[in-house]
């Protein structure tokens, strides 16, 4: 039953997600409150492992969220269930491509859902940065808002983001060097 | 045989694909265009660029195109298939590895920095992709609506794709758009 489930959702995904990879984090994120196959923070590592290995993100982040619920028939279903809707769509309109890249009605739908696209990203990664950023378990008691942030991961984020978007040679190597240099630095100050 | 070849080369791409997106470029160009013959480099970007705005991940919606454009519906299966086939297997490996030694205090450190850096990463994304999809006030509008209430609601995103494709339409029509 729950291999249906997986495809059932990962077929959702693969019908709304527009925009490529990054696009499906949204419904995972809704799938993961929804459904309680894995944690939000499990997200973030998933997302970690998707951008260091071989294949599209979105493709990875699928079968690792199989995987993650019900091993490799769950991996397998859940990929099968992201594809399926593209095959579909694709085949439809490649009869009809020139058609299709001309139409008015569908640049239009395209103008909307261009902002949302980017709007649920953003909405999803704020939630994933509020599990990494804010102390979860902080006592409930005695509010001292220093305890509830997490500094050493703020300054790490502060850092990344100023070698990603500031320095020269840097901005343009692939994410995977910045995920191995936050991994050695987690391991090296214990975090 | 055409089937066979069509999952083996994206197979191929597959495995060379790191990170998806304009990363995958250059390579079907060398294998699809320059090797195999099965597109032009005109047709390549066309299917790429309805790749994109068509629902689905770009790297499966690009091969589904040139499958379908060489074999018909059955190569479109084939080449799909045999994108994802590396991601399968590789992913299924790491995730079965790293459930093992998930406990071990190093790993778990070095996973939680690397969660940082996974925000930071889809930040970079959305300032990327922000100049492409918010042109004109009404795109600001859409944005906003989305992000605020899908941060404080439990509203499934299906919903808000629904709703913004009829709002594009609409504002278009109307001729709120661009302005």
């Amino acid at each position: 039953m729950i291999l249906l489930r997986l495809f059932w959702e990962f077929f959702k995904t693969g019908l709304f997600a527009v925009g490529g990879g990054m696009a499906t984090l949204p419904f995972l994120y809704d799938m993961s409150a929804r459904t309680g196959w894995f944690t939000q923070a499990r997200l973030a590592d998933m997302i970690a492992v998707s951008e260091s290995t071989p294949g599209p993100i979105g493709v990875n982040m699928a079968t690792y969220v199989g995987f993650e619920t019900a091993g490799i028939p769950g991996a397998v279903v859940a990929t099968l269930g992201l594809i399926c809707p593209s095959i579909i769509i694709i085949i439809l309109i490649a009869r009809v491509l020139k058609q299709f890249r001309e139409s008015k009605t569908v640049d239009a739908v395209f103008y909307g859902l261009r902002p949302c696209s980017i709007a649920l990203i953003a909405a999803a990664g704020l939630l994933v940065a509020r599990v990494t950023f804010l102390n979860q378990d902080a006592p409930a008691a005695g509010f001292n808002p220093a305890e509830l942030l997490r500094w050493k991961e703020l300054l790490l984020a502060a850092v990344l983001l100023v070698l990603t978007r500031f320095v020269e040679p840097l901005k343009k190597l692939h994410p995977v060097v910045f995920i191995a240099l936050s991994a050695a630095v987690g391991i090296l100050f214990a975090f | 045989m055409k089937l066979l070849s069509l999952f083996l080369s994206f197979a191929k791409v597959g495995v060379m694909t790191f990170g998806g997106g304009y990363a995958m470029i250059p390579i079907l160009e060398r294998e699809i265009v320059e090797n195999r013959k099965w597109a032009s480099s005109e047709e390549l970007m066309d299917y790429y660029a309805v790749g994109q705005c068509t629902p689905g991940v770009i790297a499966v919606n690009t091969a589904t195109f040139i499958g379908y454009k060489v074999a018909g519906p059955a190569g479109g299966v084939a080449a799909t298939l045999g994108v994802v086939f590396p991601s399968v297997v590789i992913i299924c490996l790491i995730a079965g590895i790293l459930t093992n030694f998930a406990d071990i205090p190093a790993v778990k450190s070095a996973f939680t920095a690397i969660r940082v850096c996974v925000c930071v990463l889809i930040f970079n994304a959305v300032v990327k992709l922000w100049k492409g999809a918010v042109k004109d006030k009404a795109g600001l509008v859409l944005f906003l609506i989305v992000f605020v209430l899908s941060l404080f609601f439990d509203i499934s995103p299906v919903v808000f794709v629904l709703f913004c494709a009829l709002a594009g339409v609409v504002l278009t029509r109307t001729g709120v758009r661009g302005k």
